[in-house]
């Protein structure tokens, strides 16, 4: 039984808004489930209450005075835009009302 | 016969509330609000790559006290998640927020009264994210446009429990909740303008079955479409169930030129949003120190004050609640009050002529003319005799019309009351003079007259005449 | 004096005496760049001009009599997935062709108030997710040691550009091994620092609980000169701690005597190389000539690192890689698309094969119904990894293993089997999942090709690791080697 059907690829890429040929979705079929297949070994360790470590740092609060610095300006801002219109980034119309 | 079933009506409240700050959640961008398209725009708040998040102290403090104020258990410590979603005004493409079972705030309450009776609603989380872009249409083509200016500001989210049960007590819920907010000084609680936002989750179900599928309304932008949306929405659920049909789970938002509910035509969205600890932010750990501190800085909250005033003030239970319901009429009527020396009297002017002026205006009290302590002076000529009560309608009208002191008024428009016995013993003969019908019967023990007469001697000295005085002087002569 | 194989101590020294001016040595090194570029590609952008300004801005300083700063006209490669105002950044990939950054990272600022003189920006695997520099979009850097073979990753381009003498310092940046692994393979110094040592603010993300910004140099002195610079508490990383920053230079006495060195059996079982394995063994017993100890220790969790790392960062790369929608910078589709397509299209046409295999994986591990069985697990076999090397710390002051199992392999020779490739990242993975301070030293060959040592310390203990480092560099000439580039 794999881990990951095609199905599962199609639905994970989806989720992940990665557009893939019918050929990636094949070969990442076959490749992540044999890396998950690898990955099941850690089903075996006993973790029972051990804590998850997100951070290896141990730092606690580390937060910023709430004072207002100066921002890029509008013309930075969209520098980079594949498209800009009015100091505004442009992206297809969405319909939503 | 379908028709006489009654349904029980369950609503539970999201609210988003931008919190007051002077810079944005995670970065010194300025959080006011307006400015020119992208003009509040930094790496951080744009999701530029190896940009990185530095968390707000006073945002943080802002919801420790509003989770102190809204009856919460504090968690610590709590940490901050991503939760992860493709849409423009998301330039991550996740929100910083916090998910499970610890945000700062759990298991608070807030009470609500509606027609005098006094309901307490749970709730069931205070949590600290951060604000989103804002999507136009381009009009001038079929495209849209981004602006991240409110990308980035410390967004609050309050969840109620499923607690509330009618439409006018989620509204008054919503009301309440501004208003310790307001108080609070964490959210300037503009529906309009949307920095303070309310979505209510609806279902309804017979008494004795389970609760029925929920629908969210959105993009209220009122108190009064917040009741009128969910007062339509339950009469659509009722038809539909009616009808022998199921509600579905949607999104709906308030048609305000036919009065319904509408579902929202709503971006694709698979709803797995694979929440996971911002590997950015390191937890927060309140001490008890820090909560000691956050506790000293909660203000005096509107149940409290409601008390103190009627305490302190001697007010009637529902005056001291019309002044307390939102903070800057409480502050209105403290000032105003201690410039007249007598708080009864200012609670009823403020209560009285000035919200009345104000709502045939549309005005709220912020708006007013009439400084609290021109109020408290104009209250203090009546106290003392300069005026009489019926001028002074006529001062506070024109107080509130101009901005002017009374006293200039009192000057100007030589409204001072006329207290001189001499002068108002010689309107009183002029007046008996032009009426000796009258008198004589009154004489004869037709004493009703004396009303008469007083109207009388006020209209003869343009009601400037001391009514006390010219009701004994009246009585002297006639006697 | 050739100044494109001298460390940048001896450079900066050279320059403030006035036996050299700055502009001397950067148009030294460009000139190196432009011979072996051809052969090597360890650069994806050269900054000529700007490096050429900056060369005679030290120089003018100088001329005024002032002092110069601690890496006055030492030349730099730059790992590209790291912000520079005005320079196009692309983590060699596709989808952030033409990203000019409106800032500049903090680790950037750092260097140039130090006085370096950035020569351009190195090649590296796509958003650092490799172990070769195949995964680059735009070029396959070569090992200088050998061009047939690959020069490491995902720092190859910073590895090589030093190995190579286009620069005398670069940085790199290193998640799973991605600066030690290609420094070993390269016959390079490079150092990963404690986790919260160096600010992040300003790279690239690939996974923000891992990567750590950090040298890579001819020789230890100048990693400790380069850490330095670049240490130090950053309000605008949250993650960056903040411990003060000793002076690392001074830590380097040479003196070793009494050090107990750990030897994690773990890290030296059946995958290990023999030429491999004769050059760490030979080191660990220098080391022991030099008066340290030697003794074995045993990390149980190690052999679950594998798994842990390869869920963990997967996870957070795909949620850090999914702001690439082509809305606010970089690659969009040509193509005519509503949202959706917009999204799905741009990101197909941006990303390469293994960022895509990444996202695909972390996509799933977070999803829901998977979340706790894969990314909580990982999450918690990981403190059972760090528990193991606190243990090992309890007993050793450093513990030392190879750096890669294997010596630079073929180009090309791995690139089918994607999980083959990751076992060559098995030494340096577990050091990031704890956070630690880790480093790679030259320390022999196999072959033609270099082998690296590495040495583990305690967190924030870079002293003791740099220490020990130098201690057996002062009885070494292999930093002194220099590459044949062909
Ligand atoms: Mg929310
Ligand atoms: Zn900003």
């Amino acid at each position: 039984m794999p881990i990951l059907t095609p199905d599962d690829v199609r639905k994970i890429a989806r989720l992940g808004r990665l557009q893939l040929t019918e050929d990636e979705v094949a070969r990442f079929a076959v490749q992540l489930d044999s890396i998950l297949d690898h990955f099941a070994e850690l089903q075996a360790v006993d973790t029972e209450g051990v804590e998850p470590t997100a951070h290896s740092v141990g730092a606690k609060n580390v937060t910023r005075e709430d004072v207002a610095r100066p921002s890029l300006t509008p013309e930075e801002v969209v520098s980079n835009a594949p498209r800009a219109e009015c100091n505004m980034f442009v992206v297809p119309q969405i319909v939503e009302t | 016969m379908s028709d006489t079933i009654t349904y029980e009506i369950t609503i539970g409240m999201e609210t988003h509330a931008e919190l007051r700050t002077k810079s944005k959640m995670f970065c010194g961008c300025s959080a006011e609000f307006g400015g020119e398209p992208n003009s509040h725009v930094c790496p951080v708040c744009m999701g530029l790559p190896g940009s990185l998040p530095a968390p707000n102290a006073r945002a943080i403090a802002f919801v420790v006290r509003t989770a102190m104020a809204l009856h919460c258990q504090i968690n610590s410590p709590t940490i901050f998640h991503r939760k992860n979603y493709f849409y423009p005004d998301l330039p991550k493409a996740y929100q910083i927020s916090q998910y499970g079972d610890s945000p700062i705030g759990t298991h608070g309450y807030i009470d609500v009264t509606v027609k005098g009776e006094t309901r307490r609603i749970g709730i069931h989380r205070v949590h600290l994210e951060e604000d989103t872009g804002k999507l136009f249409h381009n009009p001038g083509d079929v495209s849209s446009l981004v602006d991240y200016n409110r990308c980035g500001v410390p967004l609050m989210e309050i969840v109620s429990e499923p607690d509330i049960h009618s439409p006018e007590e989620a509204q008054e819920y919503a009301k309440t909740l501004r208003n310790i907010l307001v108080y609070l000084g964490v959210s300037d609680g503009k529906m309009e303008e949307g920095s303070f936002r309310c979505e209510p989750n609806i279902s309804i179900h017979q008494p004795g079955t389970p609760l029925g599928t929920r629908t969210e309304l959105k993009n209220l932008n009122s108190f009064r479409v917040l009741l009128k949306s969910a007062e339509a929405e339950i009469k659509r659920q009722e038809q539909v169930i009616r009808a022998g049909g199921a509600i579905q789970q949607a999104t709906l938002r308030w048609d305000e030129a036919n009065g319904v509910t509408t579902p929202m035509r709503f971006k694709e969205n698979e709803a797995d949003y694979r929440y996971f600890p911002d590997p950015d932010l390191v937890p927060l750990e309140f001490s008890a120190e820090y909560l000691a501190e956050q506790r000293d800085a909660l203000p005096e909250l509107p149940t409290e004050k409601s008390a103190r005033f009627v305490r302190d003030y001697g007010l009637s239970a529902y005056d001291a609640d019309v002044l307390t319901s939102e903070r800057p009429m409480a502050e209105y009527f403290e000032a105003a009050a201690k410039a007249a020396g007598d708080p009864k009297a200012a609670a009823n002017w403020v209560t009285g002529q000035l919200l009345a002026n104000l709502n045939a205006e549309g005005h709220d009290i912020t708006e007013t003319k009439v400084r609290a302590e021109d109020l408290g002076a104009m209250i203090r000529l009546i106290g003392d005799g300069t005026i009489s009560g019926k001028i002074a309608k006529t001062v506070f009208d024109e107080m509130f019309q101009t901005g002017k002191p009374p006293r200039q008024i009192v000057d100007e428009k030589g409204l001072v009351q006329v207290s001189d016995e001499g002068a108002i013993e010689a309107i009183v003969e002029q007046v008996l003079a032009a009426h000796p019908d009258e008198a004589a019967r009154f004489r004869g023990g037709e004493e009703k007259l004396m009303g008469f007469f007083v109207g009388q001697v006020m209209k003869a000295s343009k009601g400037k005449a001391n009514p006390g005085l010219a009701n004994s002087v009246l009585k002297k002569k006639l006697s | 004096m050739n100044w494109t194989t001298a460390p940048a101590h001896e450079i900066v020294a050279a320059i403030e005496a006035g036996d050299v001016t700055a502009r001397a040595v950067t148009e030294a090194s460009l000139e190196r760049a432009r011979a072996v570029e051809p052969a090597v590609h360890s650069f994806l952008l050269r900054l000529e001009d700007r490096a050429l300004q900056r060369a005679d801005a030290v120089d003018a300083q100088r001329k005024a009599g002032e002092p110069l700063p601690p890496l006055a006209g030492a030349p730099l490669a730059l790992k590209d997935n790291m912000a520079m105002r005005g320079v196009e950044t692309t983590c060699a990939s596709k989808i952030l062709a033409g990203w000019k950054p409106p800032y500049d990272a903090t680790v950037v600022r750092r260097l140039e108030e130090a006085g370096a003189v950035i020569v351009g920006k190195a090649n590296m695997d796509e958003f650092a997710m490799g172990s070769s520099t195949e995964n680059s979009a735009y070029s396959v850097t070569r090992n200088p040691w050998d061009v047939n073979h690959v020069p490491g990753g995902s720092s190859g381009g910073s590895a090589a550009a030093v190995a190579a003498g286009e620069a005398a310092v670069a940085l790199g940046s290193d998640t799973g091994g991605s600066i030690r692994q290609p420094a070993s393979f390269c016959g390079v110094v490079g150092v990963k620092p404690t986790y919260g040592r160096v600010s992040r603010y300003g790279l690239v993300a690939f996974a923000s609980s891992l990567d750590q910004i950090g040298p890579l140099t001819r020789d230890v002195e100048d990693a400790a000169l380069l850490l330095n610079a670049i240490s130090g508490r950053d309000p605008l990383d949250s993650t960056s701690v903040d411990v003060s920053v000793p002076d690392f230079r001074a830590a380097l006495t040479g003196d070793v005597r009494g050090l107990t060195i750990g030897k994690p059996a773990e890290l030296y079982g059946d995958g290990l190389e023999d030429g491999t394995r004769l050059a760490v063994e030979a080191a660990l017993q220098r080391y022991v000539e030099l008066g340290a100890k030697v003794v074995d220790v045993s990390l149980p969790y190690l052999r679950y690192s594998l798994p842990v790392y390869y869920i963990i960062a997967p996870s957070e790369a795909s949620s850090n890689l999914a702001r690439y929608d082509g809305v606010r910078y970089g690659h969009r589709t040509d193509k005519d698309a509503d949202l959706i397509e917009m999204y799905l299209l741009t990101r197909q046409e941006g990303f390469g094969a293994e960022v895509k295999r990444r996202i695909m994986i972390g996509t799933y591990c977070l999803s829901s119904g998977y979340y706790d069985a894969w990314y909580k697990k990982a999450q918690q076999v990981r403190t059972l990894i760090r528990r193991d090397f606190d243990a090992a710390f309890d007993r050793c002051d450093v513990l030392m293993t190879p750096t890669s199992p294997i010596p630079a392999f073929g180009v090309g020779e791995k690139t089918d089997d994607p999980y083959q490739m990751w076992l060559a990242d098995v030494c340096t993975i577990p050091v990031n999942l704890a956070g630690l301070p880790g480093m790679a030293l030259p320390c022999g060959f196999s072959g033609r090709l270099p082998v690296g040592l590495q040495i583990i310390a305690k967190p924030f203990d870079e002293e003791t690791m740099l220490r020990a480092a130098h201690a057996y560099e002062q009885t070494t000439d292999w930093h002194k080697m220099t590459a044949p580039c062909g």
